[in-house]
């Protein structure tokens, strides 16, 4: 079988059963990365031959030895550039970050190491993770592996099209406001935001502290739950990590539909919509039903009050997040200064992309006294509304079902003119951060224009399970169909 | 709602540490309207008797004991430093 076309779970049982080496994997991977890079520049960073050799060494001794038993062992993976590293540059895609290499390892990078994975680089993305098309980064934009002339969307963008050309075999990526799904969905691959608190943010650099959550990008849907798997679990060092009952999220996973109540928000149907992502997503309604699913199309209430809530949030919680990025400690400096005031603003001025601060501006409009009750606080009560109808629905429903975006990949270029227009966009992935709930993307078909569309699995926190077992039946029922 | 004028992006700009050239300050006056006229939609919402949701979930405030965990990183910390000095950051003169 050709490595192409194999999932990271294949490839991790080929290498435990000693069929491939963990070399020969991580040499595919190089060379694909050699090849495509200089069209997608889904990387940053490649890890250095030297420091790879010895990590493959002592991954296949540590498989020998049983200290690596997971499906993961020995499988390269590539890890999203505002996720910390001790062994390659963290750069946030940004002029700020441009040379700075973090003294301690993020938790998921921790564990993912323990789990045998081989890091072999680091994922370009949206400045700071602040965009929807992986176009603001400092280190030039990525490009669609489906179709190089569209966006792979964002800002997980480097991390999904790395996935998607076979750069890698998986990624890790983060979603603040559909980070991970949206790009995922334009990208062809599959990819999971877990319910807030799952995954340590140790090491993660914040932009919406009280959205951001780490999650695996992958081929298909039982890689994302062995991913999750590895990555999940309690950590002390993020205090808003929670203590779950359940981390086995690959048990389960084949049990199907029957009996599940799935429901699908008219809100998430209503123009505005492509109309091929509609079908896609009525066609998987109609699979599901056959599957034993009980489907019902319902009201959300408060929809279109999410992107207003969410931006003013955001940018808040940005604007109080990035303070830190001053010229002293780390980062960009300025070449040129008189006083110490002078200094932390060059700096931050040369240091920093426009959407950066113009999402700083709005945050430190928002948060300003004056203003902090009218913006920040009544974003922060819509919220708490929306998580209540949110509630509601998970009364009714084990699990929700829509598109992930709008339309399919736009065309390179077009999105930053009108970034208000390109919020929007975000309308059906920003109400699951400010719920906090988890939420797959799953590939399902194209449209006329040959575009990957992505539908959304939903679900109530900590419930990631369900939006498995339905995406995993869907996935299988294409299959089905396909052969 | 009071449009975003000069004065508004001279104090923002203070509170932000950041400095605007003429050009940008226009162009993000006109985008922080843009969005500001947008999110006005909130206003439709009564939230009078609504609770703010910073978090999803409530956690109180996690304490640990005050406890050194990590060893002297010292040199690796200062390694990421724009400049330094006798082990020490540097930065301009702050005090006359």
């Amino acid at each position: 079988m050709d490595m192409r076309d194999m999932t990271a779970m294949e490839i991790g049982k080929e290498i435990r059963e000693g069929r491939i080496r963990v070399g020969e994997a991580v040499e595919f991977c190089m060379k694909q990365i050699e090849e495509k890079e200089p069209k997608l520049n889904a990387f940053i960073s490649v890890c250095e031959k030297e420091r790879l050799q010895k990590r493959i060494a002592e991954v296949e001794q540590g498989i020998k030895d049983g200290v690596y038993q997971g499906g993961l062992a020995g499988v390269p993976v590539a890890v999203k550039d505002n996720i910390c590293t001790v062994h390659m540059p963290t750069t946030c895609a940004s002029r700020m970050l441009e040379h700075f290499v973090s003294p301690y390892q993020a938790e998921v990078v921790r564990r993912l190491e323990n789990a045998g994975a081989v890091i072999i680089g680091k994922t370009n993305m949206d400045e700071f993770a602040m965009g929807s098309t992986s176009e603001t980064s400092a280190f030039g934009p990525v490009k669609n592996p489906c179709n190089p002339e569209h966006v792979p969307g964002g800002s997980s963008g480097g991390s999904c099209a790395a996935v998607s050309s076979g750069e890698c075999f998986y990624a890790l990526g983060s979603d603040t406001g559909g980070s991970i799904r949206q790009p995922s969905a334009y990208c062809n691959v599959a990819g999971m935001k877990p319910t807030y608190g799952t995954v340590s943010r140790y090491g993660l650099i914040a932009y919406g502290s009280s959205f951001d959550q780490i999650g695996p990008i992958a081929r298909n849907v039982e890689d994302c739950a062995c991913i999750l798997e590895t990555i999940a679990g309690y950590d002390r060092k993020d205090s808003t990590c929670v203590k779950r009952d359940v981390y086995d999220f690959m048990d389960g996973i084949k049990s199907g539909v029957e009996g599940l109540r799935i429901g699908i928000p008219e809100e998430y149907l209503k123009e505005g919509l492509q109309k091929e992502i509609r079908e896609a997503v009525k066609k998987a309604a109609e699979w599901l039903k056959e599957c034993g699913a009980k489907i019902e199309y319902f009201s959300l209430g408060l929809t279109e009050y999410t992107i207003p809530s969410y931006y003013l949030i955001a940018c808040a919680q940005a604007s109080s997040n990035l303070e830190r990025f001053d010229g002293v400690k780390y980062g960009f400096r300025a070449k040129e200064y008189e006083e110490l005031h002078e200094m932390y603003k060059k700096s931050r001025s040369e240091g920093f992309g426009m959407e950066v601060k113009q999402r700083i501006l709005l945050g430190s409009f928002v948060l300003s006294s004056g203003y902090y009750d009218a913006y920040y606080l009544k974003a922060l009560r819509a919220r708490t509304q929306i998580k209540q109808e949110f509630d509601k629905a998970f009364a009714k429903y084990d699990v929700l079902l829509g598109p992930v975006t709008p339309t399919t990949a736009p065309p390179l270029g077009e999105s930053l003119k009108d970034p208000l227009a390109m919020y929007l966009g975000d309308i059906y992935t920003v109400p699951l951060n400010l719920a906090g709930l988890p939420g797959m993307s799953l590939p399902f078909g194209v449209d006329g224009k040959n575009l990957p569309i992505g539908l959304q699995i939903f679900a109530d926190c900590f419930q990631e399970k369900k939006i498995l077992r339905t995406a995993y039946t869907l996935e299988r029922a294409q299959q089905r169909r396909e052969q | 709602m009071k449009k975003i004028d000069d004065e508004m992006m001279e104090s923002l700009s203070v509170l932000s540490k950041l400095y605007l050239t003429e050009k940008e300050k226009e162009k993000m006056k006109e985008e922080l309207w843009k969005i500001l006229d947008y999110v006005e939609k909130l206003n439709e919402l009564d939230t009078e008797k609504t609770k703010p949701g910073v978090h999803v979930f409530e956690n109180s405030n996690v304490f640990r004991e005050d406890v050194v965990e990590n060893g002297d990183m010292c040199e690796e910390m200062l390694a990421n430093a724009p400049a330094k000095k006798d082990g020490q950051y540097e930065v301009p003169k702050t005090i006359g």
